[in-house]
């Protein structure tokens, strides 16, 4: 079975962002990148299912420019057999990422593409669903666990109210969830063997695809700023103040 | 204008957030259908019809869509969608799940969790776990939208709008529903509660989370917790406050021990009111604490439950 994922280069999750003065997008530049969480888990998914013998061969693959190699290194340093790079400087959101992923579908025709559920500097959460839609798979998202059975995944959703299973028919598209799974750290071999494992460049016009156009980005601003309070010395003081304050209470 | 609105609902109950969907709609201007649809959903529809402001309630009562799963649900949207100029739903699980397969499937973009109406086109929403506000502009002839349920106010309910059956039936050979387990308790659900006391891994273990239920019992309020505390298995997924969990803006926000990292205050930071309690007197989270406690939540917890 072949497992095909999709990984984003985002910024580190620990860097607290900065707009730009002029309002226009957020602060990229000299800020740490690193790959979306979420994707870490989606890798680490398709490397437990290779371990246990049932993903035969992982293709990483990014929609981005040439920096994002650096994520899909680090996915073959986690255990991915190859990867594609779908090279472009554009502005690309979920649905032009969706199609474009869609192309790498084509040519490699996957058993299982998984992604995250959300990546972290747009908050999307649209992207598998999205690939799922035109590739016309089904779709498991928000997966806390994933199983794979007669031509078949058996998927765990986090859902608002608990959790919910669903059988989907293969090829099918799964988004991980924060519980499917604890990540691996790459150990420095595998950092090092991963850069001799083949990495091909793709480009949206090589696959055909031309690039959906995003939303138009108008203005990005810093939220209001809330204003720390008070420190209350016992929990009559806290009482009081809820009560005669606040009037929460 | 034309707004369709997906309208959520848990065993046979219209859900809480359908209003503040149509309110969301209300803010773009138009006429508002809702479209409940589902296995036996006679009564949701009913509560639907008598949302404020919805000119008429659709309904597509069929086996197909039972549970609301992604492909049959998003199929009768897209049979639907040329009656309309934007397609709404709550930023929910459901939500998230079914609109951007529609979006794709319409070949559109789809614009998540808005916080604010600027204009029938133009929106704002949260980005990078809402350290930055962006304000949108869809540039497409259906808008697709998931909409923050905390930042538009329900709409009131004694409208009476038509209700109308939808006979489009889908076919659904990709997926199966297998089971669900869904958290039971007595209390308000977490996104619409008026009062949330969340937990994390200060709490130490799961048996603890019994000292939130005291005081949650007195202030009618709904528990949330971390990240943190949900990882560590002290209480099920369905309670985690943040980024990646619910989003709350409750009148009044207990957090008992959360150190307040950026992805959980993506959650929260809304509230009205917000209380700290925590032992460590740089924690990040009395930074946006309104009323902050040091100290032991072992012993303050029991006496501000006697307090209260
Ligand atoms: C992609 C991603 C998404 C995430 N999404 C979320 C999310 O949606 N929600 C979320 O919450 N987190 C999320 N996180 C995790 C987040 O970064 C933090 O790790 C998590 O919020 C920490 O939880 P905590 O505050 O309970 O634990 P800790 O940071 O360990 O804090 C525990 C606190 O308890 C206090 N404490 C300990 N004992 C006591 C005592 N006896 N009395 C009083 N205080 C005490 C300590 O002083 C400390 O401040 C996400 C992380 C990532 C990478
Ligand atoms: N540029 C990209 N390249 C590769 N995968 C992506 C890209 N953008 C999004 N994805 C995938 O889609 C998931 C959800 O992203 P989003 O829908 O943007 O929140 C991510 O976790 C990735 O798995």
């Amino acid at each position: 079975m072949k497992v095909l994922v999709a990984v984003k280069r985002v910024i580190d999750y620990n860097v607290k962002i900065r707009v730009k003065p002029d309002h226009t997008d957020v602060d990229l530049t000299n800020v740490k990148m690193a790959m979306n969480p979420f994707c870490e888990i989606a890798v680490e998914e398709a490397v437990r299912l290779k371990e246990k013998g049932v993903a035969t061969e992982i293709v990483a693959v990014t929609v981005g420019p040439k920096t994002a190699q650096e994520q899909l290194r680090t996915a073959l340093a986690l255990g991915a057999d190859r990867a594609i790079h779908v090279e472009t400087d554009a502005r690309v959101e979920s649905l032009g990422v969706a199609k474009l992923l869609k192309g790498v579908v084509d040519e490699e025709q996957p058993d299982l593409v998984i992604l995250g559920k959300q990546a972290i500097d747009t908050d999307n959460n649209q992207t598998g669903q999205m690939l799922a839609a035109l590739t016309g798979m089904p779709q498991g998202t928000f997966a806390s666990e994933v199983s794979i059975e007669n031509g078949e995944v058996s998927v765990t959703r986090e859902i608002d109210g608990g959790l919910q299973t669903v059988k989907l028919r293969l090829p099918a598209v799964v988004t991980s969830d924060l519980r499917l799974n604890e990540p691996r750290y790459a150990k420095l071999p595998d950092i090092m063997k991963a850069k001799k494992k083949p990495l091909e460049t793709r480009t949206p016009e090589t696959l055909g695809v031309s690039i959906a156009a995003p939303p138009t980005l108008l203005k990005v601003e810093t939220p209001a700023e809330r204003q720390g309070g008070v420190k209350v010395a016992s929990v009559d003081e806290l009482v009081d103040k809820l009560k005669n304050e606040a009037k929460v209470l | 204008m034309s707004i369709l609105v997906l309208a959520e609902y848990h065993e046979g109950q219209l859900a809480a957030g359908t209003a503040h969907v149509v309110a969301a709609a209300q803010a773009i201007g138009g006429d508002i259908d809702i479209l409940v649809a589902g296995d036996n959903v006679a009564g949701v529809a009913e509560a639907a019809a008598r949302l404020d402001g919805v000119s008429r309630v659709r309904v597509a009562d069929n086996a197909v869509y039972a549970h609301q799963l992604a492909e049959p649900t998003a199929d009768l949207l897209v049979a639907l969608a040329d009656d309309y100029t934007h397609l709404l739903a709550a930023a929910t699980t459901t939500g998230k799940n079914v609109l951007p397969r529609v979006a794709a499937l319409k070949d559109v973009n789809q614009i998540s969790e808005i916080l604010a109406v600027d204009s029938p086109d133009t929106f704002k929403r949260p980005i990078y776990a809402g350290n930055a506000i962006a304000t949108v502009r869809s540039e497409d002839s259906l808008k697709v939208i998931t909409v923050r349920t905390t930042a538009f106010d329900a709409v009131g309910e004694s409208g009476a709008a038509a209700i109308e059956a939808v006979d489009v039936v889908v076919d659904n050979a990709l997926s199966t529903f297998v089971d669900e387990t869904l958290a039971q308790n007595e209390r308000p659900e977490l996104g619409g509660a008026r009062v949330v006391i969340s937990g994390g891994r200060g709490m130490g273990n799961g048996e603890n989370f019994k000292l939130l239920e005291g005081i949650a019992d007195k202030l009618g309020a709904a528990i949330g917790a971390s990240r943190a505390a949900v990882d560590a298995g002290f209480v099920p997924n369905d309670m985690q406050v943040g980024q990646t969990g619910k989003i709350v803006a409750p009148e009044l926000y207990i957090a008992v021990g959360i150190s307040g990292a950026i992805q959980h205050l993506a959650g929260m930071k809304d509230s009205r009111v917000i209380v700290a309690i925590n032992k460590d007197d740089e924690a990040p989270i009395f930074q946006v604490a309104d009323y902050g406690l040091v100290g032991d939540l072992f012993e303050l917890l029991p006496e501000l439950e006697q307090k209260l």
